[in-house]
């Protein structure tokens, strides 16, 4: 049941979303205990997690890690400013590497920001995202397209998005601050 | 936790944590699933998860979402003077929309992620947040995501 834009209006299906976007109960049958919070079977909850990732809603289920907390201290946002005609062909030539955990298109603003293709980079230090950076000019032919490596100073928060602002339950303090320090 | 978290880890752990970050089975027992090819029983799959999370290794076992197809949400850039970072920083981290907020170095030095049920939310969000540090917000949104996010492959030393 989704509108024009994407967005699923289905009531039963943003509650069941706000009820797993914190992540699965740890308990030995966790779609039946987020059934009981809903007051839905634990068939319903698996048959609509399972239709939306059929829509391609949840990219993914499964153990989320923390990057910086298994020893990938160092993430830098690299940005590139590319001519828009070849901004698909670019996105597809870094999606193929493993180490780029982002690759988004986003407008420009000018004169402030010039740049319109987004990649997110881990690697154990510094040095290992800056060699990371140099392979993917070499791979995908950017010797000429300016780019500019951001890299992280402090995290300040880390979650996952969270939807549906109103009925949520409020999350203990600890879960939602995460990886602070300096990378 | 420090860098030294890793040594702490054994094969099971690594194997879980390397493994596991796309396919969980949509089944009434996901954790036996598991256990099976882990060749562990349930319940110490289950252990190991709650130590893996309350270690924060893991910062929870569940869907991520592909962004803009719930809710609506957008990449923001704010250029704050260095002696106004920590303050800005704090009361920006303390709105519920806001996920992710770092630090970058350039002279845009504050990122952060603003989700919203809707369009009309964001906005309002946005300009309460220029009103409030009396700062301008670079806006990006989401454009075209051309990332398949197949999780993240540790590597082990």
């Amino acid at each position: 049941m989704n509108t024009e834009h994407g967005m699923i209006e289905d009531p039963r299906q943003t509650a069941l979303i706000a009820a797993i976007q914190e992540g699965l109960p740890l308990e030995p049958r966790p779609w039946a205990v987020i059934g009981e919070r809903l007051g839905m079977s634990e068939e319903e909850v698996m048959r609509r997690v399972r239709a939306l990732q059929g829509d391609g809603s949840i990219k993914r289920l499964g153990v989320v890690v923390r990057h910086r907390r298994l020893g990938y201290r160092a993430n830098a946002m690299v940005v590139w400013d590319l001519p828009d005609e070849r901004v698909a062909e670019v996105g597809h030539c870094f999606g193929r590497f493993d180490f780029v955990t982002l690759c988004y298109r986003r407008p420009r603003r000018q004169p402030v920001w010039p740049y319109n293709l987004f990649t997110m980079i881990h690697g154990r230090d510094r040095a290992e995202v800056r060699a990371r950076v140099g392979e993917l000019i070499v791979a995908c032919g950017l010797e000429d397209v300016p780019h500019a490596v951001l890299f992280s100073r402090r995290s300040f928060k880390q979650r996952g998005a969270r939807y549906r602002f109103v009925d949520l339950p409020e999350v203990p303090a600890a879960s939602m601050e995460a990886g602070r320090g300096v990378s | 936790m420090t860098a030294t978290a890793q040594d702490t880890l054994d094969a099971i752990d690594r194997h879980l944590l390397d493994d596991f970050q796309q396919d969980l089975p949509v089944v009434e027992r996901p954790w036996a699933v598991m256990a099976e090819q882990l060749g562990i029983d349930e319940e110490e799959v289950l252990a190991r998860l709650r130590r893996l999370q309350a270690a924060g290794l893991i910062s929870r076992v569940g869907p991520v979402f592909r962004p803009n197809r719930i809710g609506v949400s957008t990449l923001v850039a704010m250029a704050v003077p260095e002696q106004r970072l920590d303050s800005v920083a704090a009361w920006i981290s303390s709105l519920p929309e806001v996920n992710h907020n770092y630090e970058r170095e350039h002279d845009f030095n504050l990122w952060f992620v603003v989700t919203a049920d809707d369009q009309a939310h964001l906005c309002s969000v946005l300009a309460r947040i220029e009103r409030h540090t009396g700062l301008a917000v670079l806006e990006l949104p989401m454009l075209e995501d051309y990332f398949i996010d197949l999780g993240f492959r540790l590597q082990w030393t």
